[in-house]
C-alpha cells in the first residue's frame, strides 16, 4: 500500500531556533501580520506562488512536478489567544478583555507585551498582606484586573491594541516551553514540510488567521485553493495526569509523548474514515508512534476547511501540549519530530487511490 | 410503506458513517434514477426529471443519519465510555440497548452520584459489552454505535429509533416511485451528518445550486413539558413556518399550503422554539433561494423509540407528489 | 441635502419583521429610485441598489450593507381567545407586558402584550419575571372570532408611533436598523451629483436578526470587493456604560478586530479626523454581532469594516437615536465613497500584502 521511502526529518537546532522565533513573535486574532512576515520570509526561497487573502491568510503553492498530481491542502493557524485593551483608567493602567478562550484564573500576575509598539506591561494584582481570609477563597474577576504600562504609560496604548504574554521560548532536552506552541508548532511544521514535500501533489499551504475566534481564516482558505484533500495540523490538550481519587482518567483527550494525535471526530468534524485509515496504515508501516486523539469537544480548523464549496474530505493530526490558552504551554520535540515524519510520509504516499471507494 | 419503513429504521448508520443506509436506500430507488451521485461528505443525490422551460431545480431533502455515538476511551475493567455524535439526551440513556457498527451489542448505564434524582451528565455514562477488561473487549476508541430498538407496529403508529429521519427517507422514496412525469429537474438529496450541525446539506446545497428547496424532517409534537405545542401525529403532515434557525420563505408557504388544499391533503401549520433543520443551511446557501420544511409529527424524539402515525406519512407523500409534479407558482 | 427624518419615520411606521421585510422594503425602494441607476431583489428579499461607476471599463465595487428587517413576535398557537407567542429575533421578554402590537392576521388587529394576573397562579409562580411560555396577546375578541382572522405563524410587531424628541432625537421601534438605512440614504444623496471611479452597492438586507443571512448571500452574489456594515450600536444610557458604550450624539463608531479589516478601520479613523468628525474606536475582540460577521468569509473573502450608529434601549420599542449621528454616518460614507480612486484595492492594502 505504501511504497514510497521517504527521508528522516529530524527537529534539531535549525527547526527549535524557527520555533523559537515563532513564538516570541505575537499574533493574536485580528492581527496576525508580525508571524505572517516571519513565515512569509522563511517560505519564499521553496514557494512557487504566494498570497495574502483578504482575511489575511498567507496561502504558498508548491507545484507538483507531475501531471495531473492530487491537489493537497495543509493547513496551520497563524493566530494566538490573547488579549484586547479596550479603556483606560488612568495612571498607565488599562482595562482589557480576552481575544480567544482562555481561563481566566491564568492571567494573574504576568508579563504581558501591548500592541504592535511592544510596550512591555504587567497584569498585576494586590498584595496578599492587603487581602482578606475571606477574600482569598475568592476567584479573582477578570473585570478588576488591569494591564498596567507604568506610570508613563499614559495614553501610550489605546483601544483595540493587541496584547500578547511576553513568555520568552526555552527548551530543555525533550520539553519546549513556549506560549503559542497551539499553533505555532503547526506552523513550524508546515513550514518544514514546504521544504521536503514529494514532488508527486500540488501542495498548498495555508498559514490561517482567527481560528481561535470561530475558524474564520479557514473559511476562505480552502475557496481559492479547491483541494482533494485537507489536513490541519494544530496543537491539542494532553490532559493525561492521574485523577486525585485514583480512579482511572478516561478524559485524558491525548497523552504527552504518545507521538501525533490523530482526529477521529470532535466538536466540528467528523474525520472521513478513509484518510484516518489511510494514516494509521503510514504511521504503522513506518513505525511511527502514534496515538488517536479522544472524540470529544473542541476543534481544529478543519471544522471550517471540510465544508467548503461542495466539501472536502478532511482530517486533523495534532501535535500535544499541555496549558493551551496559558502564558507558558509545554510540548514534546519527539512528539513534534513524529509528527512531522508522520505528515511527511503521508504526503509522499497520498494518492487518488485513498479516496476511491465511497466515504464509509 | 411500514414495511420499508421498518427496514430503514433498523439500519445503523449515526452521523459520520451513513455507508450502511445509504447503501439500503440506494437498493430502494437505483431502478428510478441513472443519474446518482454519492458525495465527499457521504451525500447519496438523485436526480430526476429534466427542467423544462417553466420548470424549477428543486432540492428535496431528507438527511438519512441518525444520532448515535463513539467509543472514547475503555476502562481497565472493560466499561466504556463514549462521546455523542449528534444530541444524546442523557435522560434516554441508562437501561437502554445499543448496537456497534461492528456488530457488537451492549446496554448502557451510569455511575451512581450523590444526587439520585438527577441525571448525570453523558461523561458519567458507560456501555458495558460484556468484557472483562480493556484486554478482551471487542470494541475500542472510534468505535461507533447508535441504539438498539426493534420495530414495533402499533397499528396506525409504530414505534422505532431513528424515526428522526428514517421516516422522511421513507416518504421521499415513496415520492420518488410515484413521480410519473414533472416539468422539473428534482434532486433528491439523502444527506449526511445533519445531527451534527446540518453539514451534509450545506455542501450538497452548494454544488447542486438549486432554484428552491424543501427540507424533509421530523419534529417534535406534544411531549415537550412547559412548551405549547400545536403540532400533533396524525393531523397531517405539517407546514413550517418558523424554527430556531430558519423562517421559511412565505411564498414557499403559501404555494405548500394552496396544493395542500387543492388535494385535499390534511396538514397542520408549525411554528417550533427548538431545534431546526437542513433548511437552515440550504436556505443560505450561495445567493440563497426560496426554501420551505415539510415536517412529519413525531413524538419522543431523540429517545430510543421514537412514534409516528403511518397516515401523516402517506399524507406527506401524498403533498411532497403533488408539489413536485406540478407547475409551481411562487407568486 | 433632503431632511432624512420623514423618510426614517416613515420607515419605523412599518412592519418588517425578519423573513418578512416586504413593507419596509417597498418604502425603501422608493426612496432609493432617484438615487440609484439600477434596483433588484435578492433571493432571500434583500434590496440591492447600484450606483454605476462613471467608467464603461470594468471598475471595483463597494457594498454597504445595513439590514432592514426588525425584531418583533409571531403567533404560535391560538387559546381560549388568546395568542401564545414566541419571538422573531432577540427579544428579551420582560420588556413585553404592557406593550401595544398589531397583529398581521387576515387584517391589522390591535393587541396587547400581557400575562395571567398573580392571583390565578401557584405561589411559585407568582412574581416571576416574564418569560414567553405565559405570555400572550389579548386583542379584545372572543375565541371564535378570534380564530377566523388568527392563525399560528401570523406575525405580530410593535405599534409604538415613533416619538420625535427636541429635534435631536427619535424613539421608536425598528430604529435597529432602520436608522442606518436612513444614514445609507443620507450617503446616496450626498453622492448623487458624483462621477464615482468605484460601483456602490448600496444593501437593505434582510434577516439579520435571526440568520444574518441575507447579507450572507447578497456578499455571494454580488462579490464585491470591499464591504461596509452601518449597524446600531450601544450608547451610554442607564446601566450602560462600559466600554463596549458610546455617547448619543457623539458621531460614530469604527470597529477594530475580528470582523474589521485593520486597512479599512485605520482608513476610516483618518477620515473622521480629517472631517474633524467626533468618532469612537469599538473594540471587536471576537466579532461584530452584525452582518459584519459573514462578510469577511464569504467565498474567497472580502474586506469589510463595521460602523455604529449609537443607539439607547436597543431591542425595546423606545430606542432612541440622534439625527445628528446619522447625518454624520451618511457623509462619513459619502467621503470614503468619493475618495475612491480605480487603484484603491493596492493602496489601501499596501502594508498588509508587502
Amino acid at each position: 500500500m505504501t511504497s514510497q521511502t521517504s527521508q528522516a526529518l529530524r527537529i534539531n537546532k535549525v527547526q527549535l531556533s524557527l520555533l523559537e522565533e515563532l513564538t516570541n513573535a505575537n499574533g493574536v486574532s485580528g492581527d496576525e501580520s508580525e508571524v505572517r512576515e516571519i513565515i512569509r520570509k522563511k517560505v519564499a526561497p521553496f514557494a512557487d506562488e504566494i498570497k495574502v487573502d483578504a482575511m489575511g491568510n498567507l496561502l504558498v503553492i508548491k507545484h507538483a512536478q507531475t501531471p495531473g498530481a492530487m491537489r493537497v491542502m495543509v493547513d496551520a493557524h497563524m493566530d494566538e489567544v490573547g488579549f484586547m485593551i479596550v479603556d483606560q483608567d488612568g495612571d498607565g493602567l488599562f482595562e482589557f478583555v480576552q481575544v480567544g478562550g482562555g481561563d481566566e484564573r491564568q492571567f494573574i500576575s504576568k508579563a504581558v507585551v501591548v500592541g504592535r509598539q511592544k510596550l512591555p506591561g504587567v497584569i498585576g494584582y494586590k498584595p496578599i498582606h492587603l487581602t482578606e481570609k475571606k477574600e482569598r477563597d475568592q476567584r479573582i474577576s477578570m473585570e478588576s484586573l488591569r494591564i498596567d504600562l507604568g506610570p508613563a504609560g499614559k495614553d501610550q496604548a489605546k483601544r483595540g491594541d493587541f496584547v500578547a504574554y511576553a513568555t520568552r521560548f526555552r527548551c530543555s532536552g525533550d520539553t519546549i516551553f513556549a506560549k503559542a506552541l497551539d499553533d505555532r508548532l503547526g506552523c513550524a511544521t508546515l513550514i518544514e514540510l514546504l521544504k521536503t514535500v514529494p514532488q508527486n501533489i500540488e501542495f498548498l499551504a495555508s498559514f490561517s488567521t482567527q481560528e481561535e475566534i470561530g475558524l474564520r481564516g479557514a473559511k476562505v482558505a480552502a475557496y481559492d485553493f479547491e483541494p482533494q484533500v485537507v489536513i490541519a495540523v494544530d496543537s491539542t490538550p494532553a490532559y493525561d495526569f492521574s485523577r486525585p481519587d485514583g480512579s482511572e482518567n478516561t478524559q485524558y483527550n491525548c497523552k504527552l509523548r504518545g507521538g501525533p494525535a490523530i482526529y477521529l471526530a470532535d466538536r466540528g468534524t467528523l474525520s472521513d474514515p478513509r484518510l484516518v485509515r489511510f494514516i494509521t496504515n503510514v504511521a504503522e508501516e513506518k513505525k511511527i508512534p502514534y496515538q488517536y486523539r479522544q472524540p470529544g469537544g473542541g476543534g481544529t480548523n478543519a471544522g471550517a476547511l471540510h465544508l467548503t464549496r461542495g466539501g472536502i474530505p478532511a482530517v486533523s493530526i495534532s501535535i500535544p501540549g499541555r496549558y493551551a490558552h496559558s502564558a507558558v504551554m509545554i510540548a514534546s520535540v519527539s512528539d513534534w519530530q513524529n509528527t512531522l515524519q508522520l505528515l511527511h510520509d503521508a504526503l509522499a504516499n497520498l494518492s487518488p487511490a485513498v479516496l476511491e471507494e465511497e466515504r464509509p | 410503506m411500514k414495511t420499508l419503513l421498518k427496514k430503514l429504521t433498523e439500519t445503523p448508520s449515526p452521523s459520520g458513517y451513513e455507508s450502511a443506509i445509504r447503501e439500503v436506500i440506494r437498493a430502494e430507488i437505483s431502478s428510478l434514477s441513472s443519474d446518482i451521485k454519492v458525495d465527499a461528505l457521504g451525500n447519496l443525490i438523485v436526480t430526476i426529471g429534466k427542467k423544462t422551460d417553466k420548470g424549477k431545480k428543486v432540492m428535496v431533502d431528507a438527511h438519512m443519519d441518525e444520532i448515535g455515538f463513539m467509543v472514547s476511551h475503555v476502562e481497565k475493567n472493560g466499561l466504556v465510555r463514549f462521546s455523542n455524535l449528534g444530541t444524546l439526551l442523557p435522560r434516554y440513556m441508562s437501561g437502554g440497548r445499543v448496537k456497534f457498527l461492528n456488530g457488537v451489542r451492549g446496554i448502557v448505564n451510569c455511575d451512581r452520584t450523590e444526587e439520585h434524582h438527577t441525571i448525570p451528565t453523558l461523561e458519567k455514562h458507560y456501555i458495558d459489552v460484556g468484557a472483562g477488561s480493556d484486554k478482551d473487549c471487542p470494541v475500542s476508541i472510534g468505535s461507533v454505535g447508535v441504539f438498539d430498538e426493534p420495530f414495533v407496529d402499533l397499528g396506525k403508529r409504530v414505534a422505532a429509533k431513528a424515526l428522526d429521519n428514517r421516516a422522511s427517507c421513507a416518504v421521499l422514496i415513496e415520492t420518488m416511485r410515484r413521480i410519473s412525469s414533472t416539468p422539473h429537474e428534482l434532486v433528491f438529496v439523502f444527506s449526511a451528518q445533519e445531527e451534527t450541525q446540518t453539514r451534509g446539506a450545506t455542501t450538497a446545497a452548494y454544488a447542486i445550486e438549486p432554484d428552491l428547496s424543501i427540507a424533509v424532517d421530523t419534529t417534535p409534537s406534544l411531549d415537550i413539558l412547559g412548551v405549547k405545542m400545536q403540532v400533533d401525529l396524525g393531523k397531517g403532515p405539517a407546514i413550517k413556518l418558523r424554527d430556531t434557525g430558519m423562517l421559511a420563505d412565505p411564498k414557499v408557504v403559501a404555494w405548500m399550503e394552496k396544493t395542500a388544499k387543492k388535494a385535499k391533503i390534511p396538514y397542520q401549520l408549525e411554528v417550533l422554539d427548538v431545534g431546526t433543520t437542513n433548511a437552515r443551511a440550504i436556505q443560505v446557501s450561495k445567493a440563497g433561494m426560496p426554501s420551505g420544511v415539510l415536517s412529519i409529527p413525531c413524538r419522543h424524539v431523540h429517545s430510543p423509540s421514537e412514534i409516528v402515525d403511518m397516515d401523516d406519512l402517506q399524507n406527506a407523500a401524498d403533498l411532497l407528489t403533488a408539489l413536485l409534479c406540478d407547475r409551481i407558482d411562487l407568486s | 441635502m433632503e431632511n432624512i427624518i420623514p423618510f426614517l419615520l416613515s420607515l419605523i411606521s412599518e412592519p418588517g419583521l425578519s423573513g418578512f421585510e416586504e413593507p419596509v422594503r417597498r418604502k425603501i425602494a422608493d426612496q432609493w429610485t432617484p438615487l440609484v441607476d439600477e434596483l433588484s431583489v435578492s433571493p432571500l428579499g434583500s434590496l440591492h441598489g447600484l450606483r454605476k461607476a462613471a467608467s464603461s471599463d470594468p471598475s471595483p465595487s463597494l457594498m454597504i450593507a445595513t439590514h432592514m428587517d426588525a425584531i418583533g413576535l409571531m403567533a404560535k398557537l391560538i387559546e381560549d381567545g388568546l395568542i401564545y407567542i414566541t419571538k422573531i429575533g432577540g427579544v428579551d421578554p420582560r420588556i413585553l407586558p404592557g406593550q401595544q402590537v398589531t397583529v398581521h392576521g387576515k387584517r391589522d388587529l390591535p393587541g396587547i402584550v400581557q400575562m395571567l394576573p398573580d392571583r390565578l397562579l401557584d405561589e411559585d409562580q407568582k412574581g416571576k419575571a416574564p418569560a414567553f411560555e405565559r405570555l400572550f396577546v389579548d386583542t379584545g375578541l372572543e375565541h371564535k372570532d378570534l380564530i377566523k382572522l388568527v392563525r399560528p405563524g401570523d406575525l405580530i410587531s410593535f405599534a409604538q408611533t415613533p416619538i420625535e424628541l427636541n429635534g435631536k432625537h427619535i424613539a421608536g421601534h425598528s430604529l435597529d436598523n432602520r436608522a442606518s438605512v436612513a444614514a445609507l440614504t443620507v450617503c446616496l444623496e450626498e453622492i448623487r451629483n458624483f462621477n464615482l471611479a468605484w460601483n456602490v452597492l448600496a444593501v437593505a438586507t434582510t434577516r439579520e436578526e435571526i440568520s444574518l443571512g441575507g447579507a450572507k448571500t447578497s456578499a455571494y452574489g454580488l462579490r464585491p470587493d470591499l464591504a461596509i456594515v452601518v449597524d446600531v450600536t450601544f450608547a451610554k444610557g442607564p446601566g450602560t456604560n462600559d466600554y463596549r458604550t458610546f455617547p448619543l450624539g457623539g458621531g460614530p463608531s469604527i470597529g477594530t478586530g475580528s470582523d474589521n479589516h485593520p486597512a479599512l478601520t485605520r482608513e476610516f479613523i483618518s477620515l473622521a479626523e480629517e472631517m474633524d468628525m467626533p468618532h469612537d474606536i469599538e473594540a471587536m475582540p471576537e466579532n461584530s454581532g452584525t452582518d459584519g460577521m459573514v462578510l469577511p468569509v464569504t467565498a474567497n473573502g472580502i474586506p469589510t469594516v463595521v460602523l455604529g450608529l449609537p443607539l439607547r434601549y436597543m431591542h425595546t420599542s423606545v430606542e432612541m437615536a440622534a439625527i445628528n449621528d446619522i447625518e454624520r454616518i451618511g457623509r462619513l460614507l459619502a467621503r470614503f465613497i468619493t475618495q475612491l480612486k480605480t487603484d484603491s484595492m493596492t493602496t489601501l492594502f499596501e502594508e498588509e500584502n508587502v
